[in-house]
């Protein structure tokens, strides 16, 4: 009786392990933040680029859509995406909203002569601060939201062509 | 008269122990939350351990939550509000997570049962 009370402990012990490791190893390791797609977002004080001015909720309530850009003109992937940020300004029921991030002020100026202005408006957030109350952890880093501050998708990393074609479909 | 001095001397030593107490608890709160933040874009590094970009600016948004007095717990509410469980090293026990902090002391006490039966099996022999 004991022996199989040990067998059966150990048996179930191994099988719980393997468990473990088959369902450890089979699950995504690569960490995002797309888990908050959904939430609402809150507590929106962003200090404008130029002006002596906060934007606020009120602001992404404005237009159905509001892409918000998370960029730094250091940063060389956010140059791959800009173009299709060109190309999304040209929608009506999107605002794009560029978050220059930990960036000089001169330099994302020249940035944007550069390479264009995509951004309907344009804020800062000098330290990073700000933009941590958006789950973002690194550059470039896209959130489209609706009139209810909902997030509706998270792209990670630069806009690509498929996103475009995901933004778009959203919208539409 | 040397009692008095006596006296003041322990009532010196008190407030100045005192103040040191709460100098150091502010600063191991401050550390203490450091290392339970996982910092998302190293190896297996604590915000506490990296200087990368985004444990310096997780650091300061701990801080400015510290000044603005909310607690060790409001502030990793916020923080996995924010990113997910991810983020903390010692995640709050939840349904989804409960298997994890329950499963150690099942298998100590399997492991201890485990052993109580091998110990009696060759006793019996």
């Amino acid at each position: 009786m004991q022996t199989k009370v040990i067998k059966l402990l150990i048996i179930s012990i191994i099988i719980f392990i393997i468990g473990v490791f088959f369902m450890g190893l089979n699950k995504s390791s690569i960490y995002d933040t797309k888990s908050l797609e959904g939430q609402k977002i809150t507590n929106i004080k962003l200090e404008h680029f130029s002006k002596k001015i906060l934007l606020t909720e009120e602001y992404l309530k404005k237009k159905n859509f509001t892409l918000i850009n998370f960029w730094a003109s250091w940063c060389a992937p956010c140059r791959l995406e800009h173009p299709f940020l060109l190309k999304l300004n040209s929608e009506t029921k999107l605002n794009i909203l560029g978050v220059n991030f930990k960036d000089k002020k001169n330099n994302a100026i020249n940035f944007l002569n550069s390479y264009g202005n995509p951004y309907d408006e344009l804020v800062r957030d000098d330290l990073g601060k700000k933009s941590v109350n958006f789950g973002v952890y690194g550059i470039p880093e896209s959130i489209l939201v609706n009139k209810d501050l909902i997030i509706i998708k998270k792209f990670i990393g630069p806009l690509s062509n498929e996103d475009y074609k995901i933004i778009q479909k959203i919208i539409k | 008269m040397i009692i008095k001095i006596k006296i003041k001397i322990l009532i010196l030593l008190a407030i100045f122990n005192f103040s040191i107490v709460n100098a150091n608890n502010i600063q191991i709160d401050q550390s203490k939350i450091f290392k339970n933040i996982r910092c998302l874009i190293c190896q297996g590094q604590s915000a506490a351990d990296s200087n990368s970009e985004f444990a310096q600016t997780i650091k300061l948004v701990v801080r400015d939550q510290i000044k603005e007095g909310k607690t060790e717990k409001e502030i990793y509410n916020f923080l996995v509000e924010k990113y997910g469980e991810w983020i903390v090293y010692k995640p709050p026990l939840s349904k989804a997570n409960f298997l994890l902090w329950i499963l150690p002391y099942l298998f100590f006490l399997s492991g201890g049962f485990l052993i109580f039966l091998i110990i009696r099996k060759k006793k019996h022999n």
